[in-house]
């Protein structure tokens, strides 16, 4: 019998809100205490952070161990890592739920290495197995999928924005406060400069509506209209390999298997073939729409809705259409 | 400068992975296998510092892998690196990121070293853990998914790409750096340089000769379960029309039908 119980999840905050897949993670993680035993708690890491411990507390969270100060006012792994470490040990989890961010990875798998764990990264399901959480994990370029186990005590595992419900559930997480040790040789790095890239309302990887553009949008300006109707639903916008290499889009938001995995509840592929590269990085989207030209492209073969048509013509027209309805 | 670089042999991106009948593993008949694309951006790089640097650095290549994984350093010898280690035995053949991290590990601490290149990501296993981990073991600082990096004075600027943005961190070496897409161009080496690396004798260890006990070497602590292709995906339903009468069909569809907007 395991010493440990409950699952922590690490909060990411970001522009001063726990990000959508903390909220997410806290939910799956409310959903699946029972299974694991113990009860849900957070880590909230960062300079100002305690009050945030209120919606973590309404997403399930009953507890929110709290490392506060000056040397968390920007994300560094090193600090970052022992705060962490610190919650881990106050609360004592047989599950550990990262945000899959390139921090959140940071943080998993530099804690995995003093907590002797193991780790999952990028899940999309989590199931309780005879000890512990279970994990899918797509890999392979998405062509398959991989049960995995964490065998560690406590798991770790990082969580794929949009793969679960957000719940409220109106609760209310008691603040613990702690004190972290920092690493001497974890504070020798320095952030010099932060610099917003984002194209749209919220990031690629978070956003619940992608609207991406690929060869067939003929040019950079041509993603003007994809802005417009990411803006109209509130989503962002993303871009096929080939937009990226003509530079037509910056790298970031690169779409694919050498690019981002998104997993919105819409994803709208623009003037993209849907090679199979194209294809690892948004087959977990809930809805895929196509809009091309040629009525033979791939992407037709997976999409839930296709037209063949110009695009150009198209998207406006569907832009102007869910105008008028919210209107 | 003693560089060091992390390689992996993984299926080709072409590559039709299929899961073995085990379901544990892929089938490896009829795969290409080739260096991990974001490795190869950790080798390029590696060279070009190299080129452009102090005199006397040297760019040494490291992988854990049966026999067939000698080609990956062969294309990075042939790419311009100075020398190729491998690692194997069978008590490796189910290594999770703890595992190959840790022999990286005692293989970098074997060699010295004062930078370490990494791709960001093994397309394979999608695992993207082990350069953390190994940088981490080391007690070295990091840059992650990194798209432009500098060594001036005894430290790195890298540019790392974050959800959203880029952030600029300054590294005191040693380091370690994982390569994103973006960081440079890698080079096709020219084929007397392939044929001078066919030539070149490829340093191999067994994790004991480096001071791992077996122990270590199947102290894993993730594995796999099961592999199963993911649920297929049916093609759904055209939508006709001239532009405006397909628009509104299909916002009528997303709003009223799938209800996902």
């Amino acid at each position: 019998m395991s010493a440990t119980s409950g699952i922590m999840v690490i909060g990411e905050v970001r522009e001063s809100a726990l990000t959508g897949v903390t909220l997410e993670s806290l939910s799956e993680a409310r959903r699946l205490a029972q299974a694991v035993g113990g009860e849900v708690c957070v880590a909230l890491i960062g300079e100002g952070v305690a009050s945030l411990a209120a919606t973590a507390g309404r997403y399930g969270a009953v507890k929110a161990y709290v490392v506060d100060g000056a040397e968390l006012g920007v994300y560094r792994s090193g600090p970052f890592t022992d705060a962490a470490m610190a919650c881990i040990g106050a609360a004592g989890p047989r599950a550990v739920l990262v945000p899959n961010s390139g921090n959140g990875r940071e943080i998993a798998s530099r804690c995995a290495v003093r907590l002797s764990g193991g780790v999952v990264n990028d899940v999309t399901a989590l199931k309780a197995g005879a000890v512990g959480l279970l994990a899918a994990h797509p890999c392979f370029g998405g062509l398959v999928i991989a049960e995995k186990e964490s065998l560690s005590d406590p798991q770790i595992y990082t969580v794929r924005p949009n793969s679960f419900a957000r719940t409220e559930t109106g609760g209310e997480a008691v603040v613990v406060p702690l004190a972290a040790d920092f690493t001497p040789s974890g504070l020798l790095a320095r952030v010099v400069e932060v610099i917003n890239e984002r194209a749209g309302a919220v990031n690629l990887e978070e956003a619940a509506v992608v609207v991406s553009g690929g060869r067939g949008m003929g040019g950079p300006e041509q993603f003007a209209i994809l802005e417009k109707l990411a803006g109209v639903l509130g989503g962002a916008v993303g871009a096929s390999r080939a937009a990226v290499d003509a530079g037509w889009r910056a790298q970031i938001a690169q779409v694919g298997q050498t690019g981002k995995t998104v997993s919105p509840k819409l994803y709208i592929a623009c003037g993209i073939s849907g090679s199979i590269q194209h294809k690892a990085g948004m087959q977990t989207s809930d809805l895929i729409v196509a809009v091309n030209k040629d009525p033979e492209a791939p992407i037709f073969g997976f999409a839930n809705f296709g037209i063949v048509g110009d695009l150009h013509e198209i998207i406006p027209a569907l832009t102007e259409e869910l105008r008028k309805r919210q209107a | 400068m003693r560089i060091v670089v992390c390689t992996k042999q993984v299926p080709d991106t072409e590559a039709q992975v299929k899961v073995s009948p085990d379901g544990r593993s892929i089938e490896e008949t009829g795969i290409t296998f080739i260096m991990n694309p974001y490795d190869e951006f950790a080798v390029e790089e590696a060279i070009q510092i190299r080129e452009r640097g102090e005199a006397g650095t040297t760019v040494t290549l490291v992988t854990m892998g049966p026999e067939r994984t000698e080609e990956v350093l062969r294309r990075g010898l042939a790419m311009g690196a100075d020398a190729a280690v491998r690692v194997w035995d069978d008590s490796l053949a189910e290594a999770d990121s703890g595992v190959t991290a840790e022999v990286l590990c005692a293989v970098a601490r074997r060699l010295g070293f004062d930078l370490i290149l990494c791709g960001r990501v093994a397309i394979d296993d999608a695992a993207a853990q082990v350069g953390l981990r190994l940088a981490e073991k080391l007690g070295i600082p990091h840059g992650n998914a990194v798209t432009k990096l500098d060594v001036e004075d005894g430290k790195l600027i890298a540019r790392c790409e974050i959800e959203g943005g880029v952030e600029v961190r300054e590294l005191p070496l040693p380091a370690l750096v994982t390569a994103q897409k973006g960081l440079n161009a890698p080079r096709y080496p020219a084929i007397p340089a392939v044929m001078k690396a066919r030539r070149v004798e490829i340093a191999l260890f067994s994790p004991a000769e480096l001071g791992l006990d077996q122990s270590a070497a199947a102290s894993r602590q993730s594995r796999i379960l099961t592999l199963e292709p993911p649920p297929a995906r049916a093609a759904g339903r055209m939508i006709d029309g001239d532009p405006a009468e397909a628009a509104r069909s299909l916002a009528h569809l997303l709003r009223d039908e799938a209800k996902v907007i």
